[in-house]
């Protein structure tokens, strides 16, 4: 197994399958936080859009997390090495086969925060 | 050993025997079923769920035969109710999910280039729990005490026990000792994908079917549980009169509905990602080039995973829920074809750019993907709320639903039973009969499900008997029972086909020029799995790492021997498959099948409202799991090294979070953590369902003095198993014994502590759904102190019996482990019976 890591990308190339599902569990978090925000306040007052800036803030910070774990893969798919599709074993090719996935993962949850965001800016009623 | 002892052929030939004594089957009429090797082991899997889906399409034929003519006459509406939830509970239950579940078992190894999967017995263990459950549950309607409430069992008809009968209580019994096997065969894959790589074979090499497993096994993780705690409040309310779902008491049968499809939409895609994996396996194979976009799939899967749990409310846009919640899972509905749109134009790009081999698992691949894209076509009409009312529960949705499971799961495994056929028997199926076979099935698919958009459209309702001459849908439910019967002899073909098949010469090996690791198998019979385990260095190494398959099979790289006379396989790391260690795998025995029948007992007798012989068996299972990991696991080995050629020295003897047993818990308490925030969820659900929570009338119990109590104890004790664990790594046996028996007391100590609040303060849980889920979270959780009494008592029996040393310390470290989830689930229950009435 040759690998031919430059020592200066040393750090970058000790990582968990953790930092893969980081988009999608902000996605879920917002989901579930926004199902929760109009379900509970739907249920208990009777209408939705009391506290419009919680949901803003909350699809604002998903967002955020997402862009910057996008904005870390991107860079990790940027670190030197084979062009794609990245299928040698070499812990670099590894680094930039995850950041790829990472990066996709990030656009496809940058949607569906989108999406799930949606409804509450054309809706304005529980019934 | 170095590599050029492997050139001596009686060398080798010592080696082939000694495995080949090792792997060897157990023979005889009984002793062979204590067979735990993936390969009988999955092919007894594959086979059971081929036949029970072919009785449940049978049951399907009836319903079409009933329904052919308006005003039919054929089958009672009693017998009708029963055959469409047996039908749709058997496809679901004891067809797909199992089948993932079995072709994974066979197939997972081999791609893996594992000998085996990590934990053989679990795997026979799941195979017949789903055995004895399916019998049980599909056996039923020979009774005529089959459900009858709809695969889906909505109360207050199913938990009623004077509107439905045995039934109910079948489908949640034996279904939930099935999902105990879908559990148990999620930790085998995912702990097998994570761990038991071929040293190289680093995340960016796996094969697609196993990132695809990984995902779909981690979902079961997830989606099963609440489906498990829905259970437990179910039978609760039906045996007991606890009213979680009854109205008039406080309840809400809205709160089945969720628990039932956070667990039912994602199944549907648990069905569908696996048949998809085996697309990704043979899609290359047949376009004679690597898959394109490999990190595309990776994002579809895990998207597909995700979002997957944010679909669960369509199936309730008609039950009145605020518009703006059924505005969000639309939207989630809408985002998902995303990701499987993308592994669809994956796989076309692939075709694209391949040299087509237009075979006949091809196009079975081929075609299956254009029965599904209309059945995902109409998903994106449904998914829309507004559609929604108006074709819910109508013949339309029956389209939709069949042409996404046809097209989405047993077309692609009839593809993937055309494709692996000469690997687990060595022989090619007819190309003649498996073309024929498709186009009959691709007609009948289309003739039968196509109408009944029309139908639905047209007004026919779902799940009625019969139906009047002048709704004007006789030709319309003719030409569906018409196309029925036509699928169901392209079917007959196909089992045709696979009796004829001993009657044919053997196929050469890797007949399709695959070039994955699964092809290494030989025809002849091996039960060894792989000759030697070898290092990865590409995505299909048969066809880019030179002289591959001789040099595996000339035992050339890593563990070409058993010299000790144990199974082994190796276990690497989780991200760049590093080898770590050689784990010794289980052994044929007869406790696997003993526990599925003591635990299978259990469900059944209390079924039937035996209690004290469901007591009887609860304590048989306990001990046979006990007999089974006393005698079967962390067994401390007679050296603490192997070498495995090549120079590599690898220990026999790993803990703690590199070893296999300890994923295999973290997954396991993963499982058992979400059933119990279903419970959770129950609470609160209930706390939005009344103005005041708790109802004034009740609101005096459980107090805060007690919960704090158990919670303190609960923390005490988890402290004390810490500490026990550091006093074993340090070797002092007496402190450690000292410390779990003061970890036991205070175990003890949170659950009678725990009971104490809602006992004494009187709450009545039959009165009101309030005092209900309140003794439902203790119980869970005070069960979970009785469990880690009996874990504490287990690792202080090891280390006393010097089964368990200072350096050999997988049993703490797993308990610890156990203990970590233990406190969570305390503090959350407590904190929520007993904080949360003072301050709402």
């Amino acid at each position: 197994m040759s690998d031919p890591a430059p020592r200066k990308w040393e750090h970058r190339l000790r990582i968990t399958l953790w930092v893969l599902i980081v988009p999608p569990t902000s996605w879920a978090a917002h989901f579930l936080f926004s199902y929760l925000w109009a379900a509970i306040s739907c249920a208990k007052t009777g209408h939705f859009a009391t506290m419009p800036w919680l949901f803003i803030g909350g699809t604002v910070l998903a967002l955020a997390v997402i862009a910057l774990a996008g904005w870390v893969a991107w860079h990790q798919s940027r670190t030197p090495g084979d062009p794609p599709p990245h299928q040698e074993s070499t812990r670099i090719d590894r680094l930039r086969f995850l950041a790829t996935a990472t990066l996709l993962l990030a656009a496809l949850s940058t949607v569906g925060v989108i999406f799930t965001a949606l409804p509450v800016v054309f809706l304005r009623e529980c019934t | 050993m170095s590599l050029h002892d492997q050139d001596d052929p009686a060398l080798r030939c010592a080696q082939e025997e000694r495995l080949r004594a090792v792997w060897a089957a157990p023979k005889g009429i009984f002793l062979k079923w204590t067979d735990c090797n993936n390969d009988a082991v999955g092919a007894w899997y594959v086979l059971t769920g081929f036949v029970f889906m072919l009785f449940a399409g049978v049951l399907g034929l009836l319903m079409r035969a009933q329904l052919a003519v308006p005003e039919n006459d054929l089958i009672g509406p009693a017998t009708f109710n029963q055959l469409f939830t047996l039908h749709g509970s058997m496809m679901m239950f004891l067809f797909a999910v199992p089948m993932f579940e079995a072709v994974s078992i066979i197939l997972l190894p081999q791609l893996l280039g594992a000998r085996d999967l990590p934990f053989p017995r679990l795997s026979a263990f799941g195979y017949w729990s789903f055995l004895l459950g399916g019998v049980f549950v599909g056996g039923s309607i020979l009774f005529n005490a089959a459900p009858d409430g709809g695969w889906f069992m909505y109360p207050p008809l199913t938990t009623r026990t004077d509107l439905s009968g045995i039934g109910a209580d079948i489908w949640m019994l034996g279904l939930s000792f099935i999902e105990v096997s879908s559990i148990a065969a999620a930790v085998e894959l995912i702990v097998g994908v994570l761990k038991c790589r071929p040293p190289g074979m680093r995340l960016n090499l796996m094969p697609l079917y196993a990132w695809y497993i990984l995902v779909v096994a981690v979902m079961i993780l997830f989606a099963f549980p609440p489906l498990i705690a829905g259970d437990v409040l179910f039978e609760m309310e039906r045996l007991l009169n606890w009213p979680f779902f009854d109205a008039t008491r406080g309840g809400d049968p809205l709160l089945w509905q969720h628990l039932f499809w956070i667990f039912g939409h994602p199944e549907v895609y648990i069905v569908f990602l696996p048949s998809i994996a085996l697309f990704a396996m043979l899609v290359p194979t047949f376009a004679r080039r690597h898959l394109l976009g490999y990190p595309w799939i990776v994002l579809a899967a895990v998207g597909t995973a995700f979002l997957s749990f944010g679909l669960w409310v369509h199936h309730m846009f008609t039950t009145g829920l605020p518009k703006i919640s059924l505005g969000f899972f639309s939207a989630a509905s809408e985002a998902v074809t995303i990701p499987t749109a993308v592994q669809i134009f994956v796989f076309i790009a692939t075709l694209w750019a391949g040299r087509v081999n237009w075979s006949t698992p091809l196009l079975y691949a081929t075609g299956s993907l254009g029965v599904f894209v209309i059945g995902g076509l109409t998903g994106v009409m449904v998914a829309v709320a507004p559609f929604d009312w108006q074709a819910h529960d109508t013949y339309f949705v029956v389209a939709h639903l069949h042409y996404v499971l046809i097209g989405g799961t047993l077309l692609p495994l009839f593809a993937g039973l055309y494709y692996y056929w000469p690997l687990i028997t060595g022989k090619k199926l007819s190309d003649r009969l498996g073309r024929l076979a498709f186009w009959i099935l691709f007609a009948g698919v289309n003739l039968c499900f196509f109408p009944m958009h029309l139908s639905g459209l047209m007004g026919m309702p779902r799940r009625v008997f019969t139906y009047p001459e002048e709704l004007g849908l006789g030709d319309l439910n003719m030409a569906s029972t018409a196309g029925a019967f036509l699928f169901a002899a392209g079917v007959a073909v196909i089992c045709l086909d696979m009796c004829l098949s001993p009657r044919r010469p053997l196929a050469n090996r890797n007949p399709w020029n695959a070039g994955t690791l699964e092809w290494l198998a030989h025809p002849q019979d091996e039960h060894w799995g792989i000759r030697s385990i070898p290092l990865i260095e590409s995505r299909y190494p048969i066809w880019d790492q030179p002289d591959f398959m001789r040099k595996v099979d000339e035992g050339r790289y890593f563990l070409p021997d058993a010299e000790e006379g144990r199974r082994e396989t190796i276990v690497t790391s989780v991200i760049d498959a590093r080898p770590l260690a050689v784990i010794r795998l289980g052994t044929p025995a007869w406790v696997p099948m003993l526990t599925a029948f003591a635990l299978g007992s259990v469900f059944i007798l209390t079924t039937y409202h035996l209690y004290g012989l469901a007591l009887i068996g609860s304590v048989l299972t306990l001990a046979c799991v006990v007999w089974w990991l006393w005698t079967g696991t962390a067994e401390i080995p007679e050296k603490p090294f192997k070498p495995i050629g090549h120079g590599l020295e690898l220990p026999l003897y790993i803990s703690g979070r590199s070893a296999p047993g300890w994923w295999a818990m973290f997954i396991t308490m993963m499982a058992d953590a979400t059933a119990f925030s279903g419970l959770v969820f129950g609470y609160y659900f209930f706390w939005t369902r009344h103005e005041t929570f708790p109802p004034m009338a009740l609101a005096d119990g459980p107090g805060w003095f007690w919960p704090m109590v158990a919670l303190l104890a609960g923390g005490v004790s988890w402290l004390l198993t810490l500490a026990a664990r550091s006093a074993n790594s340090r070797g002092a046996t007496g402190a450690m014994a000292l410390l779990l028996t003061g970890a036991m007391l205070a175990a003890l100590g949170s659950g009678a502590a725990g009971l104490a609040g809602p006992w004494l303060s009187g709450l009545n849980p039959e009165a009101h759904s309030y005092p209900a889920i309140v003794w439902t979270l203790t119980l869970w959780t005070v069960a979970h102190a009785g469990l880690a009494v009996i874990m504490q008592a287990y690792v202080l029996a090891r280390g006393l019996a010097g089964r368990m040393t200072a350096r050999h310390d997988a049993d703490i470290r797993n308990v610890t482990l156990f203990m970590h989830f233990f406190v969570l689930s305390v503090v959350v229950t407590y904190a929520t019976i007993g904080l949360f009435p003072e301050v709402s």
